[in-house]
């Protein structure tokens, strides 16, 4: 999504305006930490009010400044939580546009009867289309509701949902059968059989999740605030028993008045966990925000954070650690075949064929023997005469006759019936060549010529470049990959190796990935995987992080509880990044806000106490100008560490795929170190501007 | 510090972590309800009690039923104790017949001793017969000590099992803790100190001639002392390991026929930490990896031993105001040297601080100085250690139970920053968890600053107040600090036998004993139910030296850090206004 100056800056337009809408107290008591800091606000400014009018505790310019200050530190907090959600809100309006009010064309003919042209069709609002109707799309109509393709194909404009230009093609049965209201139809038609209620499609439920209008507080995010408000507490009683203290000082010492209303209130406002607790709202939409664009749809808070404690990732083989389809890399000839001669019958054989293993053989054979291939046919290459024989279900292999030759290829199994029956020798090598090629992971193909067995090629799965590192890093995070895969044990054993995964289910059907989940779940594991059939429904629906892919059908998407818009199964691996990095930049932030504590002590009760206590001017070893700056200080350092914050909490705190031992080293240096020592550097030049402009 | 210093401190830690690895591991055995070589002997004393009460060994229960079964029985205790001091006069073992408590200091010993705080308003040897300091006080410290103890083995217990529903047997834990681990040890320790002089006996007070005469404030001519003498030993061997530290006599561990020697002394201060120490090596047996409990210990005693430090370093200093005056306060061959008032000169500098630091970080409360005596800074320590929260070694069993609410958050954080939900011994931590920890690490401070808060309003509170100024606010602040994490130490200079500071007192020891009790059985009880996650590498190890240093920063920060501002205006300020 291209992002232009004009709109960044209409984001940050809109979410001042926010900053502001969002000072309603019924929706700050949502966030004990800031709901204080504003009652604070204003409490101050009433003094503020009663200073003007003569009555003040302190002078009015001193009570002024922190008022503000105050309010800032709301305002910045609000700031970044409309910033999060401006992303959010720009995408909603973009979707809602495309589900603009359509015409559907509803069925009431029966369906098995169906046609086209003579079916009875009512022009309905696609808002009056119910979960198991059914209705008609033709080329150039936007699809009215989700729902299942029961008869037709065609291709499909999901630009509107994926971002993605290029249609896709929709077809009935199979695993492209899922179509999604307010997409459009570029080409044919397609029948369809509603599978949501207007308002509770997928559209509808993007739009909600990006709006942040349904998020609802994770678990850790509960925690979390659990904690904070605590926090809070505690300093509330600080700060609350600190007015009889004082007033005790001053009566048994003689000198100096109490401490005013207006410092306890920026003490305490310095003490309650602002910095993380302004953020907190911001980092969980951004959070969501960075799934979103990465294409992939969370359906719920939950799952996202789900995802960044997953110890298991199923992964199917197909698409995800091998490249979608088998290569011939070898030709192993048996009996007195040269490997020539089986190189050169294999290619012929495959000269028509269009698969990838087809083509794979042909080039092999040309670039392992240099063979050009004969012209035939419509195939420059090919000789002429020459008659392909296709693979069907029937015969399980295909081939050339030519010139009196007949060149088949196939399984095993197959071909060795298949040479019986024309009453030919099995070579004894053929088996053992055969079983070799299976244990090495390998698919093999018997080639015959005229029903003698010349040899077997070696199909192999290739797995993808960069995936073995991408295992290892997952390893060191904690996670266990398993490959799942329906070829027999011996293959997924030799590809697993190969791959690096940690473990393997090898002619995996659904019963067996879902009694995999529960064994896993049962030791106490997370369990996240991604599927596209409905087949891997229950196990999605088992999983803890289930990811379905967008191309995949509607009871797949709907087990699932993040879609990928993309379809690559890879993606599962960024999503867990995205979990934790959501975690971390909780974690870190947090440590930060605590550890800040320390200086805004240090700078606030010298100078709240000096007029009962000056020998506490000792503890101002910051050496702040006054009390009165020394306080101003703390406050407007806690403030703008927000806005200063913001662009972490919006990215996350960067995940590197270490141990947990020196991740946490590396993140208590820099921000439970850092948290420490900042505010003191930060409250000292603050200090000195506020003396360099004379405001103090 | 002189070479002298450094051996007793040495000395004292050397003995003390030999003896961790012994008893943490025969309690774990204790607790776990496995043979050990007591068991012959003590088995059939163990099936009796059983019978006695009716209870089943192997009947457990779930926690709720668990903490009933603890606050019934602690208030049972505190009822017993209340009763026994009101009508102690008609009662025998009664040589001085002294007569009946009164309700509100009744009350306020009561609930001290069923919590394991041992806060004195009171004199004993002015207030209470034998019969009341042996079957109430003695008693309740056994017990006290039992309960705190059972408490954390439930928690132990919920963090071990899981996908469980009960924690153990409260009465089961609390039998075993009493019979196979206080009553061995103290026997053995009461035996040690009456061979070294602590008096144990029923007879009355004695009256002795004094070697030199003197006169009262009205010039009368005084010629004779009363002793006060009593069961002290058997009393004063539990009150040291029970981290009760209840004294026999007023002066508690100062009192020469109750800490006679320097053996005493060191058995006293080695029997302080014994248990709360050696339990870190049981939990860590008991959960299976004696390296987290090994991290615990060690968390506990780096923070020890640099609050030890700051005290020892204060004392040996002295005073700087009279350094100005040009006093030698520099230890040498013919004086102790540093701030000797309120300190006894057979124990010195070293051994008074030592005895204020430890009895402070666990919460014991005995005392063999005056610790209002102590220089601002060095009183400070001791103030400090019971802010924590009595977490650095802190009471039999509830010293361990309260770092594990700060292991819980600490994890929390930490689980966090390494992007996972955190989890502690395989158990996930959530908000149930953290609800509770929070409760716990939270309630101690709240009870004293708002304890101090009100004292510092009421006239009755401030009128207790001896001394004027900052020290004045320290005595009031080291009070609530006392009775809010069930020390029970006193700073003294504080007149506190009065109805208004044995009502709050006694308030903030009972919240501050069950409302962290409870807290910490909903945890065990939350983590029972829970599946146990297997270790992998993404898992936080919780035995590093970094999650060490981790721990001791969030207990710093987020149990003392409160307390800064209070502190600032009492023993900071006094040490700046002394001079440095």
């Amino acid at each position: 999504m291209a992002k232009s100056k004009s709109l960044g800056s209409k984001l940050y337009r809109r979410a001042v305006v926010d900053a502001f809408v969002k000072l309603d107290p019924r929706r700050m008591v949502r966030n004990p930490v800031m709901f204080v800091v504003e009652v604070g606000s204003l409490l101050t400014t009433a003094l503020w009010i009663q200073s003007l009018v003569g009555k003040g505790e302190a002078p009015a310019v001193f009570i002024g400044a922190i008022a503000l200050w105050l309010w800032f530190t709301v305002l910045f907090a609000n700031f970044s939580e409309a910033l999060a959600e401006g992303r959010g809100k720009a995408q909603a309006d973009a979707l809602r546009r495309t589900r603009k009010e359509t015409q559907a064309k509803k069925i009431h003919s029966k369906l098995d009867k169906f046609d086209r042209l003579k079916a009875r069709i009512e022009l309905v609002p696609s808002t009056a289309l119910k979960q198991g109707n059914i209705y008609l799309v033709e080329a150039g109509d936007i699809i009215a509701a989700d729902g299942e393709v029961v008869e037709g194909i065609a291709s499909v404009d999901e630009s509107a949902v994926t971002g993605e230009s290029a249609p896709v093609i929709r077809e009935s049965g199979g695993d492209r059968s899922a179509v999604t209201g307010g997409t459009r139809l570029l080409s044919d038609w397609l029948v369809i059989r509603a599978s949501a209620n207007p308002g509770e499609g997928f559209l509808d439920r993007m739009i909600s999740l990006v709006e942040g209008a349904k998020r609802q507080k994770t678990p850790n995010e509960i925690a979390l605030n659990i904690l904070l408000a605590s926090f809070t507490i505690v300093f509330l009683v600080v700060c609350a028993t600190l007015l009889p203290y004082s007033l005790y000082s001053v009566a048994v010492t003689g000198q100096g008045t109490p401490i005013t209303i207006t410092v306890l209130i920026a003490l305490l406002v310095c003490l309650i966990p602002t910095t993380i607790g302004g953020l907190l709202p911001a980092i969980g939409i951004a959070g969501l925000d960075r799934l979103i664009r990465r294409n992939v749809i969370a359906l719920s808070g939950r799952a996202v954070e789900a995802a960044g404690d997953v110890d298991v990732l199923l992964l199917d083989k197909t698409g995800t650690i091998t490249l979608g389809n088998r290569q011939a890399v070898d030709f192993l000839p048996v009996g007195e075949t040269t490997p020539q001669e089986l190189a050169e019958a294999a290619q012929l054989s495959s000269l028509a064929d269009e698969t990838p293993e087809g083509r794979s053989i042909v080039i092999l054979a040309k670039e392992k023997y240099s063979l050009r291939g004969h012209s035939v046919g419509a195939n420059p290459d090919a000789p002429t005469g020459a008659h392909f024989i296709p693979f069907t279900a029937q015969t399980r292999m295909s081939g050339v006759d030519m010139d009196g030759t007949s060149i088949r290829k196939g399984a095993p199994d197959t071909m060795m019936a298949n040479i019986q029956e024309q009453h030919k020798p099995i070579p004894t090598d053929l088996k053992a060549t055969v079983e070799s090629i299976a244990r090495s992971g390998g698919t093999p193909l018997i080639v015959t010529r005229n029903g003698v067995a010349l040899g077997a090629i070696h199909l192999k799965d290739i797995v993808k470049g960069g995936i073995k590192e991408r295992f290892a890093h997952l390893r060191k995070m904690g996670i266990k990959t398993v490959m799942i895969t329906g070829d027999n044990p011996l293959t997924a054993a030799s590809i697993a190796a190969e791959a690096g995964v940690d473990d393997f289910l090898a002619q995996a059907t659904p019963e067996a990935k879902l009694k995999l989940i529960r064994d896993y779940q049962s030791g106490g594991r997370l369990v996240a995987m991604t599927g596209d059939g409905t087949n891997d429904a229950p196990a999605l629906a088992q999983a803890d992080v289930a990811v379905a892919m967008n191309t995949g059908t509607q009871p797949a998407r709907e087990a699932a509880n993040m879609v990928d818009l993309d379809s690559n199964p890879t993606k599962l691996i960024e999503i867990v990044e995205i979990g934790k990095q959501l975690l971390m930049t909780r974690g870190s932030l947090t440590t930060f806000s605590l550890a800040n504590d320390v200086s805004k002590y240090f700078a606030i009760i010298p100078a709240a106490f000096a007029s009962t206590y000056p020998q506490l001017a000792a503890l101002n070893f910051m050496h702040l100008a006054t009390p009165q700056s020394a306080i101003l200080s703390a406050v407007i350092f806690n403030a703008i560490i927000i806005v200063f914050l913001i662009p972490l909490a919006l990215r996350g705190v960067p995940y590197r795929p270490v141990s947990a031992a020196q991740l946490l080293r590396d993140n208590l240096l820099i921000y439970g170190l850092g948290g420490l020592v900042a505010p003191f550097i930060g409250i000292k030049l603050i200090d000195l501007l506020l003396v360099a402009l004379h405001l103090v | 510090m002189t070479p002298g210093s450094w051996f007793q401190l040495g000395f004292y830690f050397l003995v003390l972590f030999a003896l961790v690895k012994p008893l943490g591991s025969f309690m774990a055995s204790v607790y776990q309800g496995e043979r050990t070589f007591l068991t012959r002997l003590l088995d059939p004393v163990e099936r009796f009690i059983y019978r006695l009460l009716g209870v089943r060994a192997g009947d457990e229960m779930d926690w709720k039923t668990y903490a009933v079964a603890m606050l019934m029985f602690n208030f049972a205790g505190l009822v017993v104790v209340y009763l026994l001091q009101r009508v102690q006069g008609y009662l025998p073992l009664n040589p001085q017949k002294l007569g009946a408590v009164s309700p509100d200091l009744a009350f306020n010993t009561a609930v001290s001793f069923a919590t394991n705080t041992n806060w004195q308003s009171y004199g004993g040897e002015t207030t209470l017969s034998y019969l009341t300091q042996m079957l109430a006080l003695t008693v309740q410290n056994f017990v006290s000590a039992a309960t705190g103890m059972a408490i954390l083995v439930a928690l132990i217990r919920g963090i071990l099992r899981h996908t469980a529903r009960t924690v153990g047997s409260f009465w089961v834990d609390l039998t075993r803790g009493v019979l196979y681990i206080l009553l061995p040890l103290s026997l053995i320790l009461s035996l040690v100190l009456v061979s070294q002089g602590v008096v144990q006996t029923f007879s009355q007070y004695k009256a002795v001639t004094l070697l030199q005469p003197t006169t009262d404030t009205n010039g009368n001519a005084v010629t004779q002392q009363i002793l006060a003498v009593g069961p002290a030993a058997s009393q004063v061997a539990i009150k040291q390991l029970g981290t009760n530290g209840g004294g026999f006599f007023n002066v508690n561990s100062a009192h020469p026929f109750e800490n006679p020697t320097p053996l005493t002394n060191f058995l006293g201060m080695l029997s302080i930490l014994l248990i709360p120490a050696a339990l870190c090596y049981t939990f860590g047996k008991m959960v299976g990896d004696t390296r987290q409990g090994w991290a615990l210990l060690v968390t506990m005693t780096l923070v020890l031993g640099l609050m030890l430090g700051v005290a020892v370093w204060s004392e040996q200093r002295g005073n700087p105001a009279l350094t100005t005056l040009g006093v030698d306060q520099q230890a040498s061959s013919l004086q102790a040297g540093g701030n000797m008032e309120g300190k006894e000169v057979r124990f010195g500098i070293v051994n008074s601080a030592l005895w204020a630091t430890v009895t402070t970080a666990a919460s014991n409360g005995s005392v063999n100085s005056m610790h209002d005596s102590f220089t601002p800074l060095g009183g400070l320590v001791p103030m400090w250690m019971m802010q924590l929260g009595e977490v650095i070694f802190g009471g039999v069993g509830s010293g361990l139970y309260g770092m594990l609410a700060f292991v819980i958050i600490a994890v929390f954080v930490s689980g966090l920053m390494v992007g996972r939900t955190p989890e502690y011994l395989g158990k996930k931590i959530e908000a149930f968890e953290m609800k509770m920890a929070a409760l716990i690490v939270l309630i101690p401070p709240i009870l004293v600053l708002v304890g101090t808060a009100v004292a510092v309003i009421l006239p009755a509170g401030k009128a207790a107040v001896l001394n004027s100024g900052p020290h004045g606010f320290s005595e009031m602040l080291y009070a609530f600090s006392s009775a809010g994490n069930n020390n029970g130490s006193a700073f003294a200079g504080l007149s506190t036998n009065n109805s208004f500071y044995n009502i709050a007192l006694g308030l903030a020891m009972l919240f501050g004993r069950y409302w962290l009790a409870i807290p910490t059985l909903a945890i065990a009880g939350s983590l029972v139910r829970k599946k146990k996650v297997p270790e992998s590498a993404g898992t936080l190890p919780t035995h590093t030296p970094l999650f060490i240093v981790w721990l001791i920063g969030v207990i710093v920060i987020v149990g003392a850090l409160g307390f800064f501002p209070a502190l600032a205006l009492g023993p900071v300020v006094e040490q700046l206004m002394v001079g440095g």
